[in-house]
């Protein structure tokens, strides 16, 4: 369970500080999916590299199962069981795919162990697990490799940052049938998933509106998504193309 | 193996990969002595005469061998120039290993500097290995001083692995080829220098036929207050194909000066360089520790891929 209390963010802006997060409280239970969605700019990003340790709040505080995690860094929490998936995935030459899941997984990976993760996310093991994480992948592939380093993490709460950004429909199509099957197998775990996709609102079990880094609204998909549809907090997957 | 000590193996192992008596023909050369020595049929390696080195003849049309020709200094203050030639004859297809350790513990400079000629004859494939390793706590030097000049046939390919990961104090390497028509060469170096370390390495390649081509590709990373120069000036003289590339990683108080220079002297040569010069990306870091690394141990793995 990940308690977040009176967190408040502020940034340095040009002499003039200004809020991004301002004393919001959220908690998320075991077994829950949560998407937490809002216009551009209303402080979602932030919010899940705070619960990552990638920002430190100005004030406030972060409980993970009962735990004070506020003043812990990004490896710490990691090694709590946080996972966090970036929005633009980070490339490396000479790093294989392979290496990414050995590492994402704490252990000697064997092949056939990374080619099942890359097969959960619809790539074809065999042509990735050997390429190298550089500019030869496209973003929809990164994309899906990002969310491989989370599944072969397997942790308590894994947070992804728009996973939709940047992927083309096609790939779309594929990202919202791998979030239906970890939805369907989260036991105990919590996914959060910052988004704006109406399909991804729609499996959550809260949605989340955030408005000028605070919260406006939660509740389930049924009771908050109908007054979302047609604002820019829950768009159709066409509006990508639009 | 043979009658080294513990140090000369390991030096053994880091350079050439080598735990055990290789296969094949080789030539073991410890503190400047000859510490063993195999032919087969096909290459044979024969002493120079009125001066330190030794020739390796390899016979037309040898397929699937190898000569091995490690060095290892394991004293301090040993200064040497080496002369190996390597003449291969038509359609062979060979992998030649060679690399230098030295191991210093004392308080003198310890220096190799190799001077490796590649008569490369029509047809043939040569893979060639190059490791270089320095070890000891000694105040003494380290100097490696490496000179390679490979001169290719006709339709010859040449494939050069050159790697520096740790230990030499002082490196010049100076590289130069010349390839006739349709020989290709690769060179693939890898550079790592730290603590005060220094390390040159220029390249000329000179394209003479038509349809030759090179791809000389430099990955380095430099670290502490070491700095390195690279200089890499690839010529067209026919209708040919070039690139070149130094790709490096900058850290602490390290400089870098790369150099990548083409000179085309054909209206049909065809010549690239790029080169790029970066710290680590702070999102690589992030990255790595999001997956439960600390930030050294992400360090290290960004570094060993990046160089792998």
């Amino acid at each position: 369970m990940l308690e977040l209390k009176n967190i408040t963010f502020t940034v340095d802006d040009n002499g003039e500080q200004k809020t991004i997060i301002k004393d919001l409280s959220l908690t998320i239970e075991n077994g829950r999916f949560v998407v937490i969605t809002g216009p551009n700019g209303s402080g979602k990003s932030t919010l899940a590299r705070i619960i990552m340790g990638i920002e430190s709040p100005t004030s406030g505080k972060i409980y993970f199962d009962g735990k004070d995690i506020t003043d812990l860094g990004i490896t710490e929490r990691a090694r709590l069981g946080i996972s966090f998936a970036f929005q633009q995935p980070v490339r490396f030459k000479g790093i294989k795919v392979h290496d990414l899941l050995r590492i994402s997984s704490g252990k000697e990976l064997s092949v056939a162990e990374a080619c099942s993760y890359l097969s959960e996310v619809g790539l074809c093991a065999r042509d990735y697990v050997n390429r190298e994480i550089n500019s030869s992948l496209s973003g929809g592939e990164l994309k899906r490799i990002e969310i491989a380093t989370l599944l072969a993490r397997s942790t308590k709460l894994s947070v992804f940052d728009e996973p939709e950004a940047g992927i083309d429909l096609w790939s779309f199509q594929n990202l919202i049938r791998i979030f239906e099957n970890m939805r369907s197998d989260i036991k105990d775990s919590s996914i959060v998933i910052i988004s704006h996709q109406e399909r991804i609102l729609r499996i959550a079990d809260q949605i989340v509106l955030l408005t000028n880094g605070e919260i406006k609204k939660t509740g389930t998909a049924d009771d908050v998504l109908p007054e979302l549809i047609g604002t820019t907090a829950a768009v159709n997957a066409c509006e990508k193309l639009k | 193996m043979l009658n080294l000590d513990e140090i000369q193996k390991s030096l053994m192992a880091e350079v050439a990969d080598i735990t055990d008596v290789p296969a094949g023909a080789y030539n073991f050369r410890v503190n400047s002595e000859l510490a063993g020595r195999s032919t087969t049929d096909n290459i044979n390696i024969v002493t120079k005469e009125g001066m330190p080195g030794i020739d390796i003849f390899i016979k037309p049309n040898t397929k699937n061998e190898s000569v091995h020709i490690p060095v290892v200094v394991s004293e301090s203050g040993i200064k040497e120039t080496v002369y190996n030639d390597f003449f291969i004859g038509d359609n062979c297809d060979v992998v030649i290993v060679a690399g230098c350790g030295i191991d210093n513990c004392g308080t003198h400079d310890s220096q190799h500097d190799g001077i490796h000629r590649f008569y490369v004859g029509k047809n043939s494939k040569i893979k060639y290995v190059e490791k270089h390793y320095g070890s000891g706590n000694g105040e003494g030097k380290r100097i490696l001083n490496p000179v390679t000049e490979v001169y290719m046939e006709e339709n010859s390919v040449m494939e050069m692995e050159m790697e520096q990961i740790k230990g030499v104090d002082s490196t010049e390497r100076n590289t130069i080829a010349e390839l006739k028509a349709n020989a290709k060469l690769i060179v693939k170096e890898r550079l790592m220098t730290h603590g005060s370390q220094t390390a040159v390495s220029g390249y000329k390649v000179s394209l003479n036929g038509e349809g030759s081509n090179a791809d000389v590709v430099s990955r380095s990373v430099a670290r502490d207050n070491s700095s390195q120069t690279f200089n890499a000036c690839i010529a067209g003289n026919a209708p040919c194909s070039g690139h070149t590339e130094c790709d490096s990683i900058i850290m602490d108080n390290g400089k870098i000066l790369a150099i990548p220079s083409l000179e085309a002297n054909d209206v049909d040569a065809m010549l690239v360089h790029e080169a790029a010069i970066g710290k680590i990306a702070g999102d690589q870091l992030v990255k790595l520790m999001t997956l439960g690394l600390t930030e050294a141990e992400a360090e290290e793995q960004i570094i060993n891929g990046f160089l792998g």
